[in-house]
């Protein structure tokens, strides 16, 4: 993979991908602390507003309840500066075991993601994978064709550089 | 625009690229932008039927048109149709910044947690 990073990213440890099978991408980073607190930043609403949308993203996080149990739900409400219409973003949990283990839907379209969330604690540090495991390999394709990603910021960030690449789109 | 924003926006680019014909008429445009006219031609369609299929790629936020005079001239939309090593490094990259804020919230829980050690202690 690329060692190639961009100015958001270049303090800190690489985050490497991979698609892994026909239907899933998994991604993994190490990070410089006890798994207990990445889990606690991952299933806090307050601390999860603090990173999931960093500021490069030009997203705005409106809303962010997390029912974190086994069947609880999620919405992430999302704004963009172009829009009138804030997004949800939906999904359950599936299981939850901290601090190891972290899995939830991705319900905002039809065909999406079930995400696994892993930490693995040595000596202070936590490795994290991240596997996102679509229904078919036609659902993760359509993904890529798409642009979408987890059904995810890609649609403001695209969205962005249509606005900033064809200045026709304004008047249109 | 917005409508590519809204919660039927994946349904509606999926839709547009389940089509073979649409599918060609992408690849088609990723050459050179056309005509409406021009696309019928080559795709050996009706004009209506070649609008119908521009249009659900319009609406799909894939292809832009634009009308100078009599002609609607084709182009791709900024989404763009991408491979899958594109995609996989931009889906990297938006796990890579947020991850690189995440640092931050770790480390500051981390200091949190040793300062509160230290009252404790006191």
């Amino acid at each position: 993979m690329d060692a190639k990073q961009t100015s958001d990213e270049a303090q800190g440890p690489v985050t490497k991908t991979d698609r892994h099978s026909d239907r899933e991408v998994v991604v993994t980073r190490t990070f410089d602390g006890p798994a207990r607190l990445v889990f606690e930043a991952w299933t806090t609403p307050a601390l999860l507003m603090q990173w999931w949308t960093p500021k490069s993203f030009g997203i705005t996080f409106i809303s962010c309840d997390a029912d974190v149990r086994p069947g609880g739900t999620y919405r992430f409400v999302m704004g963009h500066p172009d829009f009138d219409q804030p997004m949800a973003f939906v999904g359950r949990y599936l299981e939850v075991d901290p601090p190891r283990r972290l899995v939830w839907t991705n319900e905002e379209s039809d065909d999406g993601s079930v995400t696994t969330l892993t930490l693995e604690e040595r000596d202070g540090q936590t490795h994290l994978t991240l596997r996102d495991l679509y229904p078919s390999e036609a659902a993760l394709d359509e993904a890529m064709a798409s642009g979408a990603i987890n059904a995810y910021p890609e649609q403001f960030t695209a969205l962005d550089s249509l606005l900033i690449g064809s200045p026709k789109v304004h008047s249109a | 625009m917005v409508q590519f924003y809204q919660a039927p926006r994946f349904d509606a680019s999926f839709a547009a690229i389940s089509d073979a014909t649409r599918r060609g008429v992408l690849e088609q445009l990723g050459r050179a932008d056309a005509s409406i006219t021009e696309l019928a031609a080559r795709f050996d369609m009706t004009l209506t039927g070649m609008k119908k299929h521009v249009s659900v790629l319009e609406q799909a936020g894939l292809v832009t048109t634009e009308k100078v005079g009599r002609v609607r001239t084709c182009k791709l939309g900024g989404r763009g149709l991408e491979d899958e090593a594109a995609w996989i490094e931009r889906y990297r990259r938006m796990w890579a910044t947020r991850f690189a804020a995440l640092d931050k919230v770790v480390e500051h829980l981390k200091q949190k947690e040793a300062s509160d050690g230290r009252k404790a202690d006191e």
